[in-house]
């Protein structure tokens, strides 16, 4: 029997996945073929979806982007045993794409069946938790120190450095929470790796238990992810029938387990603390810090909270150690990052390099351009929160400090790319509407500010006192810079006022003269 | 009611479990849940309306008979996201958030589905669509007025 390979992540669905396998199906059984589906999660390339693979001799071949009309003539043309046909794409290894990668964290997705533990084993699974194992809790975390990974939620704070302080705050209770509340625009990394490959982000929690010594663990995941939801739910199912959940995870004599919950249409609650206060059943606001949630977390118990990316990275480095991972990267930015291309672009799709590579080898060599056709004109970088780049500015390398150097972030690593069709003066009054419909109220910098943020760039745009407006929007954000109480009122400036400096002429506003010295 | 608040009641931090399957069972939070919630979990009506209100899953009264959830975010205002969703509405003669007259369609606005690299996107009964265009969403509104 023939085994295909088909991607059942949401973006393949999104694109007619379903209607190619239904189409494979009905065209084998007419044939009296017999066919061995097996649903993956995707390879992250999204203009080749719906993608399928078969297995063959030579490997997976690889054949799309498919429309079900195209499944009689390959099914003609003998895909089954990897013949040629125009939509042929060969091994996705070769594919240079891929190729140019390193996948560590996503070195399974697509690849495995998401909800096959033994397909999970297979392919170097819960190697990093038999590590851990055999290891004392402070190796664990000296371990992950080493690596040098630091939070892929946006923060970038060093992960090791977190762990460390929960595993040595005093406590009768402790818990390990996964923030899936990935609400950037542009960014699907996230979602791709718990549909894709949701054991590794269910072991990285485990291996966190144990290394701080926490017994129970959420994964707080966003209602707009409803595929993810019943995938991570479903493999935490299989984990504790498994016994590699429950209360002697692998017969170790210590308890983990982990629980899903669904988060409710609020931005806000990607935020660590509003995520705590939403997990305890209350309105997402955002605590003062300190305390930490290290120290004062969940239910004010010391509490690790990761990024699923940061978690799902764990189960590689404690396999093949910290230092592996820490050979990766530039700078203060060790390993790699998933970066996810999106928008307005030809090859939009997940690309997880090692830190450094510049935004014009992503968005011109991987991305290839617009889909549009016309000229790049901007990149937001980081989200709704991130900087709008120009594009003379292509040249700076994905690096946590190199961005902030420029006003910018690194974020989650999404990308957007904009056309020439796009104005940036809408993109800073978006940024403000954006922080008014989702703040959570609580400061009124954010709260306040943003509401005012749109008027004044209402008034901008109908042409209204610019000179004057211009300075109030100035203060406005330096405003609501420094005294924000989170990165929601906080950073939506850093669009606003990356907007105007580098596209002055969309707000009909004549450029600084003279342009700073480099 | 009380059923599905008892059968979570026992969580850590049930309210929004709850909430998830009052909503799940009769397309919206009716009014009165709110009392009965807060005396299962001893907390105040003040601390229960905050949670519903706070959210912006939690209707308040009932949808159409499907719902579309437009993304209004970034990656699909870079591919024409608000032009083709403002025709839509226009169409359609409602707002964001608005049922059709007929009762057959509801339309959210919702930022992102972390469907960025097929935008613009949606979700159309929890069913996720990429590269949408005008024609694919006249197709949508047939159907849900067909079904």
């Amino acid at each position: 029997m023939t085994k295909i390979f088909v991607s059942r992540d949401a973006a393949s669905l999104a694109l007619g996945s379903s209607q190619v396998v239904q189409r494979m199906s009905e065209e084998a059984a007419a044939r009296g073929l017999p066919l061995d589906l097996v649903f993956t999660g995707s390879r992250g390339l999204f203009w080749l979806e719906p993608l399928v693979e078969v297995e063959t001799s030579g490997g997976r071949i690889a054949y799309g982007p498919l429309k079900s009309s195209d499944v009689a003539d390959l099914f003609e043309a003998g895909f089954l045993t990897g013949a040629a046909h125009p939509l042929r794409l060969g091994r996705m290894e070769d594919e240079p794409y891929l190729a140019r990668q390193t996948r560590l964290t996503f070195a399974r997705c697509g690849i495995v069946d998401p909800l096959s533990i033994e397909d999970y084993r297979a392919h170097g699974g819960y190697a990093g938790l038999a590590r851990a194992h055999s290891l004392v809790a402070q190796a664990v975390v000296d371990e992950v120190k080493l690596s040098g990974l630091r939070g892929r939620g946006g923060a970038g704070f060093p992960t090791g450095i977190k762990w460390d302080t929960v595993l040595h705050a005093a406590a009768d209770r402790k818990y390990v929470v996964c923030n899936a509340d990935e609400g950037d625009s542009g960014t699907f990394a996230d979602r791709m790796l718990m549909e894709g490959d949701p054991f590794c982000l269910i072991e990285g929690m485990t291996i966190a238990g144990l290394a701080v010594g926490a017994s129970k663990g959420f994964i707080y995941i966003r209602s707009e992810y409803p595929h993810a939801y019943r995938t991570v739910s479903k493999a935490i199912e299989f984990a504790t029938k498994a016994g590699y959940l429950g209360p002697s995870v692998m017969g170790s004599g210590r308890a983990f387990t982990l629980e899903a919950r669904l988060g409710a249409g609020a931005y806000i609650c990607g935020e660590e603390t509003s995520l705590l206060e939403s997990l305890e059943g209350k309105r997402g606001m955002v605590r003062a810090k300190p305390p930490l949630p290290a120290l004062k977390g969940l239910f004010g118990k010391p509490t690790v909270v990761n990024n699923v990316l940061s978690l799902a990275t764990v189960p590689w480095i404690l396999a093949h150690g910290g230092q592996t991972y820490a050979d990766f990267g530039m700078g203060r930015s060790r390993g790699t990052l998933p970066i996810q291309l999106a928008g307005n672009v030809k090859r939009g799709g997940l690309i997880e390099i090692a830190f450094g590579a510049t935004l014009r080898e992503i968005v011109e060599e991987f991305g290839g351009g617009t889909v549009s056709g016309r000229p790049v004109r901007a990149v937001q970088v980081g989200g709704p929160l991130g900087a709008y780049f120009p594009a003379s500015m292509m040249d700076l390398p994905l690096d946590y400090e190199a961005l902030a150097a420029q006003k910018g972030l690194l974020g989650h690593g999404g990308i957007v790319v904009f056309d020439d069709s796009v104005d940036l003066a809408r993109q800073a009054r978006f940024a403000f509407e954006f922080c008014a419909a989702e703040s959570c109220g609580k400061c009124t910098p954010c709260r306040v500010g943003a509401v005012r943020g749109v008027e004044v760039m209402d008034r901008i745009i109908s042409g209204i006192e610019p000179e004057k407006n211009f300075e109030v929007l100035e203060d406005l954000c330096s405003l609501m810079t420094d005294a924000s109480l989170c990165a929601m009122g906080g950073l939506t400036p850093v669009p606003v006022m990356s907007a105007l400096t580098h596209f002055p002429e969309d707000f009909d506003k004549a450029p600084r003269v003279p342009v700073a010295a480099e | 009611m009380s059923e599905i608040i008892a059968a979570y009641s026992s969580l850590d931090g049930p309210t929004l479990p709850i909430l998830h399957a009052l909503q799940e069972e009769f397309g919206y939070v009716p009014e009165d849940a709110v009392p009965m919630i807060a005396s299962a979990l001893n907390l105040s009506r003040a601390e229960i309306h905050g949670a519903v209100t706070f959210y912006h899953d939690f209707r308040h009264e009932p949808a159409g008979k499907h719902v579309l959830k437009l993304c209004r975010a970034e990656a699909c205002q870079s591919m024409n996201g608000p032009q083709i969703a403002g025709d839509f509405l226009a169409k359609l003669g409602i707002g964001w958030g608005e049922t059709t007259p007929d009762g057959v369609l509801t339309v959210e606005g919702v930022y992102c589905l972390g469907l960025c690299a097929c935008a613009p996107s949606a979700l159309y009964d929890g069913e996720p669509i990429g590269r949408l265009t005008r024609e694919r969403l006249d197709a949508v509104v047939q159907e849900a007025r067909g079904a």
